[in-house]
């Protein structure tokens, strides 16, 4: 056999970990291949198992971001026995992931809920980089001012470019916008829908909402992106959990133009 | 080339096959199977013909030689990943010729789909070599000429059927011819047996509308279906599976990675990370397996996935009837046509 073994993880030393919440913390990870934002890694825990997790940010040649929620068996284990210094097994990238290129001319719209945030900071700070950076609008949506995750990018965004920046629910007192990210599409201030882009990613109810104000708006199936982060298991294709009807989200996404991922019927 | 064997002289070919391959091939279990007391017919190593079930269709496939129910990856122990060891001796396959077709399904899967090619699939396939089981009637069940599988594509090194009390055999592989020479009463033109027809006739309709989805044709199956996932396992070509991580030690420290066969008709199958679930019932889960085998698969191959070997509805404890499930499909499809059609 003279390929390599796909299922073989690599070595990978944690560089530092960004605590945004109780359960939600940011790994960064020794990586010095070609990755995209919205690809993924395997976390790859010997006797715990494999966890998908999308890349949140990438430092070219050094290392990437692996934001992860203490949700499960692989994650739990991940943050109760890693710190800065050890090695953790990883296999990927996987998938296609953004490409940002799409997004950068004219106007565009980032819709993102919750931890889908994580797989679009890539694209949003590229799309804070552009010459016409007022002319991207990104909604971020977290369940309560206390879900915030990636606070430092927040406050930069919002001086670079149009950030709106809202939770489903806060304590009286809570000085910011209230509300679901769907509530804010309406009234983009845009001089041409038709022709603008747009990235959607989060729940699967957050999105469903969310492409269908944009599309009210004016926005072009076309023109619209998805990120499909679920129940990716091998990430190679091989073991079926990941495939709506022809498609593999492992192979074939997990971003999708939505022209494509409407007909993705489970 | 061809050759009409006694039974003997058979089992000595088998026989001499054996000091150089294993020989994989249906063996008749008393008493294992579907309900207490009643036999079934699964797939084993042999080392004589005796041990081999010819006259009837093995109730499992051979897919279990490829892709095993649970397979060992790696093992682990402190600090050390490994990649399991696995016996790969070379082994020859008795089949029929719906389930040679099924082994370009689980290659199209584990070899060909992405760029990556499965290291552990591969390294048991590389391997395998087949022999063609001829089919001179056709079992209860099979609608392999609908599927077009009833003619075996190449790949076999020599057929095997019986005829006249004895054994006829083609052989394609020039390199085995000796054996067979040596050990035959005659040389004969052979061409393996094939089915032309079978009872059952399935229609697969060419294209499936988004709206079958929601069709209230798939509503009779979250009332039977049991979603015990017997189906997928006795299918050839399904190959789902899901990795699982065991610890072997109190305090943790070795362990292994596996991986076993999953079914997309059974709980946990769809389930995410940090909750939810997609497609909880029967219907939904029968709609996913039976699209995926007729028409899915087929968008992106460019082939249709089921050979029709009838082995779901032969297993099936809800006596659920895949091949109907397609004739339905294909019915609702049409009806759906018109519809829009009248709509106009
Ligand atoms: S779906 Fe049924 S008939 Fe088709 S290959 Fe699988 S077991 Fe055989
Ligand atoms: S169709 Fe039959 S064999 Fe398949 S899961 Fe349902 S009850 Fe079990
Ligand atoms: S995650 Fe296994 S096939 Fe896509």
């Amino acid at each position: 056999m003279s390929n390599a073994n796909p299922y073989v993880p690599f070595a990978s030393k944690v560089l530092a970990i960004v605590e945004h919440t109780e359960r939600e913390h940011t790994f960064v990870m020794a990586y010095e291949g070609d990755v995209k934002p919205g690809q993924f890694f395997e976390v790859s825990i010997p006797k715990y198992g494999e966890a998908p997790i999308s890349v949140s940010g990438i430092c070219p040649d050094v290392s990437v971001d692996l934001t992860i929620r203490n949700v499960g068996r692989v994650t739990g284990e991940l943050f109760a026995s890693f710190a800065v210094g050890d090695t953790v097994l990883l296999r990927g990238p996987y998938g296609n992931g953004f490409d940002v290129s799409l997004y950068e001319d004219g106007e565009c719209v980032v819709v993102a809920g919750g931890t889908g945030v994580s797989p679009v900071r890539g694209v949003i700070d590229a799309l804070s980089h552009t010459a016409d950076a007022k002319d991207k609008h990104v909604i971020v949506g977290f369940r309560s001012p206390g879900d915030m995750l990636f606070r430092d990018d927040l406050v930069r965004w919002a001086d670079a470019l149009d950030l709106i920046l809202t939770v489903d629910g806060a304590p009286e007192g809570y000085e910011g916008n209230i509300g679901l990210v769907t509530k804010y599409i309406p009234d983009l201030p845009l001089r041409d829908p038709a022709t603008a882009t747009a990235v959607v990613v989060g729940p699967p109810a957050m999105m469903r909402f969310s492409v269908m104000g944009l599309l009210q708006k004016g926005f072009a199936e076309e023109n619209i992106w998805v990120s499909q982060e679920r129940r990716m298991c091998c990430g190679l294709g091989k073991c079926g959990h990941c495939r709506i009807g022809e498609k593999y989200v492992c192979l074939d996404g997990p971003v999708f133009n939505y022209s494509v991922s409407k007909d993705m019927l489970d | 080339m061809g050759y009409v064997l006694s039974r003997e002289g058979l089992d000595q070919v088998l026989q001499g096959l054996g000091t150089e391959y294993r020989l994989y091939a249906p063996v008749l279990k008393m008493g294992e199977g579907r309900f207490a007391d009643t036999d079934v017919v699964r797939y084993d190593f042999v080392t004589s013909l005796d041990q081999i079930e010819l006259s009837k269709k093995s109730d499992y496939a051979f897919k279990e030689l490829l892709t095993p129910l649970s397979e060992t990856l790696f093992f682990f122990t402190e600090g050390e990943v490994k990649v399991a060891d696995k016996d790969v001796r070379d082994v020859i396959v008795l089949l029929r010729a719906c389930d040679l077709h099924a082994v370009k399904r689980l290659d199209q899967m584990y070899l060909a789909n992405g760029t990556e090619k499965d290291w552990f699939y591969q390294r048991i396939r590389d391997h395998v070599r087949f022999a063609l089981i001829g089919c001179p009637s056709s079992f209860e069940n099979c609608f392999c000429a609908s599927m077009g599988t009833n003619v075996a594509p190449e790949g076999w090194v020599f057929s095997l059927e019986e005829a006249d009390g004895g054994y006829r055999c083609a052989v394609a592989d020039g390199t085995l011819a000796g054996l067979f020479a040596e050990h035959a009463d005659a040389e004969a033109d052979v061409e393996p047996a094939h089915v032309v027809e079978n009872d059952t006739k399935v229609r697969v309709p060419e294209n499936v509308p988004t709206a079958i989805y929601k069709h209230q044709m798939w509503d009779e199956y979250t009332v039977r279906c049991l979603k015990c996932g017997r189906c997928t396992i006795a299918c050839p070509t399904c190959t789902c599976y899901t990795m699982q991580d065991v610890f072997y030690t109190d305090n943790g420290r070795v362990g292994e990675r596996r991986r076993v066969a999953a079914s997309c008709m059974i709980d946990g199958y769809t389930d995410v990370a940090g909750g939810g679930q997609y497609r909880r019932t029967g219907g939904e889960r029968m709609r996913f397996k039976v699209l995926h085998k007729v028409h899915d698969f087929r968008a992106r191959f460019g082939y249709d996935m089921c050979v029709g070997c009838g082995r779901c509805d032969d297993i099936c404890p809800e006596y659920i009837s895949f091949a109907a499930c397609v004739n339905k499909l294909a019915d609702a499809v049409d009806a759906l046509g018109k519809e829009v059609d009248g709509d106009e």
